[in-house]
């Protein structure tokens, strides 16, 4: 029997049964939708975390205080630790491959104008902070380099800080007061948007060491390191971590590579996509489970036809492949609608709500549908067999 | 054509066995008319079903143009029935969901023929029983006389050399069982084999040669 022949009869049996075909594809169609946006939303938010941590730059080693993990600015810092120092910074920058080494402390704080005011975050840094964070200065310049200690109270601002707190003014020469002292605008900072929900346009940059005496500080909070592109990572973390050791006396430290945060943020991202596509196949087997009870009623209802095709010379072979095309069908129709129907309603999120990113997975896609096509085959292999093995007289007297 | 040798078909319910067939033995010449009578339970249907390879006997021996068919496969046995017989059923066993051509396309889907060349003969068969008009209608929309002629195009449609008929008329009144019988019976004339299982004295006497069956058994076989 030729395939199209096979594909014609199934076709019309699924046709027959208008309704309840659609209802039993339908199964199959929320678990392949299901997989399709859930992935899909999990691909986006991964895809915008990965750009949103890339956005420092790939080629970071930043430098905690504390033997424990931490990641970004403000980690957790176990007491009882060699503080990490405005000298070990500048040290750091000495080692080979080393671009900048930036000393970083950071609080927040009121940042006033005569008579503007805004809760904001103070950022500690050094003169090479927007070359290792790929920042750009929209107007007059950023920290000069000079020697940490004999800082002078000199200030970059964000631009939300220029829109908040001079309006309509050029902030360049202005003072501002942080904390109980003054300081001198001499730049502001190209507009950068959010990053993981922190808004780096609210923020303003001040010489490292006069931010340890704003907070109170004896030591950095963090050192980053932005090292020459195609140098080796991890002699670099090892030079690192000998060069801290002999400084400190011992490992009272810890160094965060760009591609441990990536590898850890990526597996838990695959993690969730996992589970999410776990929970799309569970309702998948759902799908699976309905398309065989249908099928096993259709075998029931047409006990008859069966034995009038063995009859007319149908093989055991032939009826078999004769309903399992239609369970096939079925799944495989379910399937397509289901992808359509998870594309559909993630661009239609995306549409609606723009921020939130949708990236569609298409090997999960792809997964789903031979999983969906492979479900209805499993669902209707039983009933597909259990109607060619009938006796074919029994099957023509039923009723 | 056909030699049955001492088949026997039983059938075991519960601690009973049925003697379905009870050694039957039976010579069948290309060409002939025959009908099969007897009581209900006699055997009818199920020797039938065993001349068409539906069904196996427990014993005995089947020749078929020389061949013995008792051991063939089942995918030879498919074959086997899809080439060489057409079979009429009392209640027509049309598929509902198919029109009437879709239903005579059946038989030569199963060959793997070409769609082109069945919507042929699917029309030639049909013009046959003159229901070239009816073709795309569904069973339920024909009258039962029009259905079992469908299904008679469809049996011929392979232009099988034997033509087993179980009761075709049982379900009919007696006008258009005449016509059924008619046409079967000019069916009979081109040299297709030709058997009838009937309760119907009358149509029984029509055929060259009759045949009595009782418990399983022929008692009377007469020409
Ligand atoms: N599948 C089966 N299981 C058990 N017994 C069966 C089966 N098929 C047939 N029989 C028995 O075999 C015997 C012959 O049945 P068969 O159908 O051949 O009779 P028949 O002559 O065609 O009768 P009718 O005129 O009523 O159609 C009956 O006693 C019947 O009960
Ligand atoms: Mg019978």
């Amino acid at each position: 029997m030729r395939s199209a022949d096979y594909m014609r009869l199934a076709a019309t049996s699924l046709k027959f049964n208008k309704m309840r075909s659609f209802l039993t594809a339908l199964g199959i169609t929320v678990g392949i939708a299901a997989v399709v946006l859930l992935t899909s939303l999990g691909g986006g938010v991964q895809q915008y975390m990965l750009g949103q941590f890339t956005q420092f730059g790939a080629h970071i080693i930043a430098v905690n205080p504390g033997k424990t993990s931490t990641i970004g600015l403000s980690g957790a810092i176990i007491s009882n630790v060699r503080p990490l120092t405005l000298d070990d910074a500048a040290s750091l920058e000495q080692l080979n491959g080393v671009l900048t080494a930036v000393p970083i402390v950071q609080g927040n704080l009121p940042v006033e104008t005569g008579n503007r005011s805004r809760w904001t975050m103070v950022l500690g840094v050094n003169h090479q902070a927007p070359q290792t964070w790929q920042f750009k200065i929209a107007q007059g310049q950023f920290l000069p380099d000079e020697p940490a200690e004999q800082a002078r109270n000199l200030s970059v601002i964000g631009h939300k800080i220029k829109t908040e707190l001079f309006p309509d003014t050029n902030p360049l020469g202005k003072r501002i007061r942080i904390g109980q002292e003054r300081y001198r605008v001499i730049g502001v900072m190209e507009e950068k948007g959010q990053i993981l929900g922190i808004d780096l346009d609210d923020a303003v940059y001040i010489p490292a060491h006069r931010g340890m005496a704003l907070f109170n500080r004896e030591s950095l909070m963090e050192v980053d390191i932005l090292y020459r592109a195609g140098w080796n990572e991890d002699k670099l973390v090892k030079a690192i971590k000998k060069h801290l050791i002999r400084r400190h006396g011992a490992e009272d430290f810890t160094i965060n590579t760009q591609s441990d945060m990536l590898g850890t943020l990526g597996s838990i991202l695959n993690i969730l996509t996992a589970v999410v596509a776990g929970l799309g196949s569970i309702s998948l087997v759902v799908g699976g489970v309905g398309i065989f009870t249908i099928m096993s009623i259709a075998v029931n209802e047409r006990i008859r036809e069966i034995g009038l095709l063995r009859a007319l010379g149908a093989s055991r072979t032939q009826v078999t492949l004769m309903f399992l095309l239609e369970a096939t069908f079925l799944s495989g129709l379910g399937g397509i609608a289901g992808m359509l129907t998870g594309l559909g309603v993630a661009w239609l999120l995306h549409a609606f709500i723009p921020a939130l990113p949708v990236n569609v997975e298409w090997n999960y896609v792809l997964l789903a549908e031979v999983i969906a096509i492979f479900t209805g085959i499993i669902a209707g292999l039983l009933p597909a067999r259990r109607a060619a093995a009938l006796p074919p007289v029994d099957a023509l007297r039923s009723e | 054509m056909i030699k049955l040798r001492d088949i026997c078909r039983n059938f075991q319910v519960g601690d009973e066995t049925v003697h379905a067939l009870d050694q039957v033995t039976l010579d069948i010449a290309a060409g002939d008319y025959i009908s099969v009578m007897g009581p209900s339970g006699s055997g009818k249907s199920t020797l039938l079903n065993m001349l068409g390879l539906l069904d196996m006997p427990n014993s005995g021996s089947y020749l078929f143009e020389n061949k013995e068919l008792t051991k063939l496969s089942e995918e030879k046995r498919a074959r086997f029935r899809r080439e060489k017989i057409g079979f009429i059923f009392q209640s027509f066993h049309l598929v509902p969901r198919l029109t009437a051509a879709g239903n005579l396309e059946l038989p030569l889907m199963l060959t793997g023929m070409l769609p082109a060349k069945r919507r042929v003969l699917v029309q030639e068969a049909l013009a046959s029983v003159g229901l070239e008009d009816r073709a795309h209608h569904l069973p339920k929309q024909l009258s039962g006389g029009q259905q079992q002629r469908v299904a008679i195009a469809r049996a011929m449609i392979m232009k099988p050399p034997l033509l087993l008929a179980d009761e075709p008329t049982g379900n009919l009144d007696t006008h258009s069982g005449d016509e059924i019988i008619k046409t079967l019976e000019v069916l009979n004339q081109t040299g297709i084999t030709l058997i009838v299982v009937t309760h119907d004295l009358e149509l029984g006497q029509r055929a060259g040669r009759t045949i009595q069956m009782v418990d399983g058994k022929v008692v009377h076989d007469e020409s």
